[in-house]
């Protein structure tokens, strides 16, 4: 029996659930290595900013358990390279393509924004809303509602209508459930959780920070838990909109665990690390996963955990024929 | 990608592994390197580690070998597995080493671990009519690696230790000016630590010939998605980019690897802060 995988992001329609992670798949020729792009929802590029940038100073990364620490720093070419190559390979390749964007300021995240709405072969635009707003004493966008809203709003007011606008949040911060609402207020037509959390190693050598920049991102299974509820908050809150989530998603069953929370389509980042396989793998699995259980849709079992303590899986089928 | 283990050996200090991965063997050049999953399938330990490639031989379809020193959680787990275990590997990775079109004469530069790249470097290299001398160092003799077979194929082997357990007392860069002078070298090649890399560097730059670097940089994918494993490097053009080692490397030509300026972002690089570009975090 098979399950029909496909979902939506706003009005986008995707093929199947899973996607890349921003900043996890470069600009997609590596993987396509290993595995044709064109089989999976979309990918997700890594956050394009306006100029080039170098990024942070090494050692990047340290591994934690069951996770990873990453202080990358948006390194990559800038938008003007972006449009010039990354962007047509893909397109050409007919890959569904999640455009995600950093700046500094309102301004940069718009003028981004603009550069993107004449470009053929963008699917959707996520704002990376965890970059440090420089007009604001370097307080992270993402850390308050308004500020995120405000770029979310211009950046709704530039790109073309049938683009959906994807904001990006950030699991550090007091109440998730409110940022997410001021983006949905300020135009954000589907909401993307988490990005990486802040993290520390210590070298215990060296005795001194593992990080060239200290502190880095925390990605991996050693995030799900937290992804999970972020997912799980937002989706009871906002129940109508699409959500992508993503935090340690290494299985089908992990990806299972975010659709029953109210993601519609899935994330892969770190576990591409370990597996260029992974994204393929993680469908297949989840696939399974869903026939086992009796689902004929994807659709069914969006935010199928939210149903009261007690009501059977029989409460699905009812879903499925209301809905017919 | 799933390998079966064939043999394990100690050699000295370190540990070869061979395993069965004829995807892996078919497409291998001098210079690659494997991603190798460590842990088991339900492990904490995420990312792959990264190993060069010391020889490749046609049993069973295909077979790889590496040599690892233990140091960590990851390489400790490696050091324990025996005949038959399975290994899950990614591989060939990186850009092997450019060879000489000419017979030329190259001296072959490895310290600690890192001679063990140098063996099919040099069987290429001989397979082309070049002239290869060996130049082997360690902190101690355990640790020199492949010192007899160097004996076997190369013109000269000079060793150095630091210790002075075996050769001469000091490092391979001590001595490296003389062999270079010695055997009249067209060329070098060399992989070890950083530190090792940059002085071997610096001689062939003094003495006017080209080196080729294998580095040796933190990664998380080695497939070239992640941008952790990145170093200054200087293009064709003159800018310097920060560049991936396991994609855009490990192998480079030495005098375009600005080793004083790894672990930072040099100002002139290409999109550094302050160079054109706000820093935005
Ligand atoms: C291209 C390349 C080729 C290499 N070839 C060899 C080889 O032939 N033999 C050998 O013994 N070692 C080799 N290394 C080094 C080897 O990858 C590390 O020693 C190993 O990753 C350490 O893992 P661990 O879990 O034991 O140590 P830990 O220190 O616990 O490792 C933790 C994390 O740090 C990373 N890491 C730590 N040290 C290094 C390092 N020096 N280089 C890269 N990543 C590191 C690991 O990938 C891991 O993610 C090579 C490294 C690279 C990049
Ligand atoms: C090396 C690395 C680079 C990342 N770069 C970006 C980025 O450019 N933009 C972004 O929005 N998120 C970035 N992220 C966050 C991921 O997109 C994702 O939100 C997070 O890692 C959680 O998923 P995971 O556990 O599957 O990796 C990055 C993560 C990693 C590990
Ligand atoms: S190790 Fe990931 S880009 Fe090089």
């Amino acid at each position: 029996m098979s399950v029909d995988m496909r979902t939506y992001l706003g009005h986008v329609e995707l093929a199947n659930p899973v996607t890349t992670a921003a900043g996890c798949a470069a600009s997609g020729s590596e993987l396509a290595q290993f595995f044709d792009l064109g089989r999976i929802g979309a990918l997700t590029t890594r956050s394009i900013t306006m100029a080039p940038r170098a990024g942070r100073p090494t050692p990047r990364m340290a591994e934690t358990p069951s996770g990873l620490l990453n202080a990358v720093g948006l390194q990559g070419p800038g938008v003007d390279a972006f449009l010039e190559r990354e962007l047509p390979w893909l397109a050409q390749r007919g890959v569904k393509t999640v455009v995600s964007i950093g700046g500094g300021t309102v301004a940069e995240y718009t003028a981004l924004a603009r550069r993107l709405t004449d470009a053929p072969g963008v699917t959707a635009v996520e704002v990376n809303l965890s970059c440090p707003n420089i007009e604001d004493r370097g307080r992270v966008f993402a850390r308050d509602g308004a500020a995120s809203a405000e770029v979310i709003a211009s950046v709704r007011s530039v790109m073309r209508y049938e683009v959906p606008v994807v904001a990006k949040l950030s699991p550090d911060v007091l109440d998730i459930v409110s940022v997410a609402r001021a983006c949905v207020d300020g135009g954000a037509d589907a909401l993307s959780m988490i990005n990486n959390p802040l993290g520390m190693s210590i070298d215990t050598e060296a005795m001194r920070p593992t990080l060239a920049a200290v502190t880095g991102g925390l990605s991996g299974p050693a995030i799900r838990p937290l992804a999970v509820r972020c997912v799980w908050q937002v989706h009871a809150a906002l129940p109508s909109v699409p959500i992508i989530g993503m935090g340690g998603v290494l299985t089908g069953r992990d990806a299972f665990e975010f659709i029953l929370a109210g993601a519609c389509v899935v994330a892969v980042g770190t576990a591409l690390f370990h597996d260029p396989y992974a994204c393929l793998r993680v469908l297949r699995e989840l696939e399974e996963l869903l026939a086992a259980r009796g689902f004929h849709r994807l659709a069914d079992a969006v935010g199928l955990a939210h149903r009261p303590p007690g009501a059977s899986t029989r409460h699905r089928i009812d879903l499925e024929e209301s809905s017919l | 990608m799933t390998g079966t283990v064939l043999t394990t050996r100690r050699v000295d200090a370190y540990h070869a592994l061979t395993v069965v991965a004829p995807g892996i063997a078919e497409r291998f050049r001098p210079g690659h390197f494997v991603g190798v999953a460590v842990g088991g399938p339900n492990t904490s330990m995420l990312t792959r580690r990264a190993f060069s490639v010391h020889d490749v031989k046609p049993d069973y379809g295909g077979t790889v070998e590496f040599v690892l020193s233990p140091r960590g959680p990851g390489t400790a787990w490696l050091a324990e597995r025996r005949a038959r275990d399975t290994l899950d590997l990614v591989g060939p990775l990186g850009r092997p080493f450019p060879l000489p079109r000419d017979p030329v004469t190259c001296v072959l530069v490895g310290a600690e671990y890192g001679s063990a790249t140098l063996f099919t470097v040099a069987d290429a290299l001989q397979r082309r009519g070049c002239r290869v001398d060996f130049v082997l160092g360690a902190a101690s003799a355990d640790r020199v690696f492949g010192a007899l077979r160097a004996r076997r194929m190369g013109e000269t082997t000079t060793l150095t230790t630091e210790d002075g357990s075996l050769g001469l007392r000091g490092r391979v860069t001590d001595v490296l000016p003389a062999v270079i002078a010695d055997v009249r070298a067209d060329a070098v090649y060399a992989c070890g630590p950083m530190p090792v890399l940059r002085g071997v560097t610096a001689v062939a730059v003094e003495l006017g010939i080209p080196v080729q670097v294998a580095v040796e940089e933190r990664m998380a994918c080695g497939i070239g998605v992640c941008m952790t494993c990145v170093l200054p490097v200087i293009g064709e053009d003159g800018v310097t980019r920060m560049v991936r080692s396991c994609v855009e490397g490990p192998v480079f030509r030495g005098e375009r690897v600005r080793f004083d300026d790894v672990g930072t972002i040099p100002f002139d690089a290409l999109g550094a802060p302050g160079g054109g570009t706000r820093h935005v975090g």
